[in-house]
């Protein structure tokens, strides 16, 4: 919490401070302690879910499901962690984690590489076809994600990608998104810099790693954050393509524990944390990026 | 541009004309032959007679009632959140991204957990509310369920939209307003909401499409039910293909639920375009 606390300077900030409707807080004793007060509720409401699910996983069994319930753990216990971790088994927990890591990660560099080279030579090189094809590319992002999954899942068996890794990180590095994103922050760079280049002898490739990536480090992060977030949560896919025990990411592998434990709270909520923490800490850390790039994408569709 | 276009081609274009093409066959993932059946798929979608008529509408009907019962609550409170942002007071940053923590956990995380929260035995909610509402085993209180962590879940990505919509308004039209004395309502109605008529276009449209999308939510909480109340088109259909593996039926639900959608948007369209002051 401390961490959100830290006033962030980006540049939207500043703006939002001299922004139109910021009015002020609102005058007047009792309606500055009713406007804290609401904002108090709200956030009970917003981060009180989240904190029940820890509250929960440390507990025992027996006080989870207690009526009525306990706020605080009489005796808080590890308990349900040590439990996840001896389910090994049929409920390789930490095996789902390392397997979301790896997805999520694999899928965010390939979304940096793949998205940055197409985004660049849409916005800066200039070839027959180039106005065509950015209108192909942008129209899908209309198209609903479900039209995709029945044909992908037999392109990816095809391939022989099914119950693997490359399921999870590949496909989604398709969607148009990151190319749009990445093509209005690059074609907003001032030419200068790159024509500078140019002219003392760099090519292309040159100009795109030295000049434009180094100068598009707030989209480049923003991209890479989304995108891991993105394949960390997601759920339909991973349920279908991934069959082993062994193979299956945190969210899939949540449903499987789900069926098998349905009684057992703690071991379900300690589950559902420890597919939270990283997300959590990843948003503690880089929610201005996250911010940022929401906010973009609102105004640019 | 070129390791781009392979992926695309691969996984978005090719996928997009199989599908099609697949749902033009009598399409089973099991089986060698593939005969071509022309629309007999989408026929038997609209053939009440049909083996999977009952399911496909049935699933149709749940996901319209969760997408009209949502889609209100998801423009309506972030856009008030958004105006209670947009003041100016210390630590508004902080706020805002405590209301869009919830949305960057997975739907497995808040599906287990509002599994959980919601029992109808044991969960916190009855607990505090002294109540034994049956919260996922009963109609409405499952779609009020769905409605209400859906709500909670996303609302912070609306909010955030909206949020960048209002700091785009000139901020001339605000002081006018003041000057001609106009009440905070007057310029809310006056200079907010015209000022965010294509934010508002754009959450309406990609709430709407969320909302034709969910999944997840239905099938770790309430598992479609009670009864299939919430089985969704969309686990109907990713049955259909993927454990029934008709994939060529499936795939012509997909694209009946997309020109759905479409004829949706467009009709929203028209209609918000109706709405503009002269």
């Amino acid at each position: 919490m401390t961490l959100l606390t830290r006033p962030s300077r980006s540049s939207e900030d500043d703006r939002a401070t001299t922004a139109p409707g910021s009015r002020g807080a609102p005058r007047g004793l009792a309606r500055q302690g009713m406007f804290w007060l609401f904002l108090l509720v709200l956030t009970v409401i917003f981060v009180g879910p989240i904190v029940w699910m820890f509250l929960t996983s440390i507990k025992t069994n027996p006080e989870a499901t207690a009526v009525p319930p306990t706020l605080l753990p009489s005796s808080p216990t590890f308990e349900a962690y040590e439990g996840l971790l001896r389910l090994d088994g049929a409920y390789p927990v930490l095996r789902w984690f390392l397997n979301s890591l790896l997805a999520a990660t694999l899928h965010m560099v390939l979304v940096l590489a793949v998205a940055s080279t197409a985004a660049y030579a849409l916005a800066r090189l200039h070839f027959r076809g180039r106005g065509v094809l950015f209108v192909v590319i942008v129209s899908t992002l209309f198209v609903p994600g479900f039209v995709f999954l029945i044909p992908n899942y037999l392109i990816i068996d095809r391939l022989g990608w099914l119950d693997t890794v490359w399921a999870l990180a590949v496909p989604g590095a398709a969607g148009a998104f990151g190319v749009f994103f990445l093509r209005q922050f690059f074609a907003m760079l001032p030419g200068e810099l790159e024509e500078a280049a140019l002219i003392d002898g760099a090519n292309q490739w040159q100009v795109f790693t030295r000049v434009v990536l180094p100068n598009s480090k707030p989209a480049l992060a923003t991209l890479a954050v989304l995108s891991f977030l993105s394949n960390w949560n997601d759920f339909i896919w991973p349920i279908y393509v991934l069959f082993s025990p062994e193979r299956l990411t945190l969210p899939a592998g949540l449903r499987l524990l789900q069926g098998a434990y349905t009684t057992d709270y703690p071991v379900i909520m300690a589950g559902a944390f420890v597919a939270s923490v990283p997300v959590l800490i990843l948003f503690l850390f880089t929610q201005r990026y996250v911010i940022e790039g929401v906010s973009r994408s609102g105004l640019k569709g | 541009m070129a390791p781009f276009l392979v992926i695309f081609v691969t996984f978005v274009l090719a996928p997009a004309a199989l599908g099609l093409w697949m749902s033009l066959h009598d399409w089973d993932f099991m089986l060698a032959s593939r005969p071509f059946v022309g629309l007999d798929n989408y026929l038997n979608l609209f053939d009440s007679t049909s083996a999977v008529f009952q399911e496909f509408w049935n699933g149709m009907r749940a996901t319209a009632i969760f997408t009209v019962a949502s889609v209100p609550f998801l423009v309506t409170i972030p856009l008030g959140l958004a105006v209670l942002l947009n003041r100016r007071f210390p630590g508004r940053t902080v706020f805002r991204a405590i209301f869009f923590m919830p949305y960057v956990l997975g739907v497995a995380v808040i599906g287990l957990l509002f599994r959980f929260m919601l029992d109808p035995n044991i969960g916190i909610v009855n607990g505090l509310l002294g109540t034994t509402t049956p919260w996922i085993t009963a109609q409405p209180w499952a779609w009020i369920s769905l409605v209400a962590m859906t709500v909670w879940w996303t609302l912070g990505f609306n909010t955030i939209i909206y949020l960048a919509g209002l700091q785009d308004i000139p901020s001339e039209l605000y002081d006018a307003a003041k000057v001609d004395g106009a009440s905070a309502w007057q310029v809310f109605r006056n200079v907010t909401l015209p000022g965010l008529r294509m934010v508002h276009l754009f959450v309406v449209t990609i709430t709407i499409l969320a909302s034709a999308n969910m999944f997840g939510q239905a099938l770790l909480v309430t598992n479609g039910g009670p009864g299939d109340s919430t089985r969704t088109a969309l686990i109907v259909m990713l049955a259909e293909g993927l454990e029934s593996f008709r994939m060529g039926s499936a795939a012509a639900m997909s694209y009946l639920l997309a020109i759905f959608l479409g004829i949706v948007s467009i009709v929203q369209v028209l209609a918000m375009r109706e709405r503009r002051p002269r």
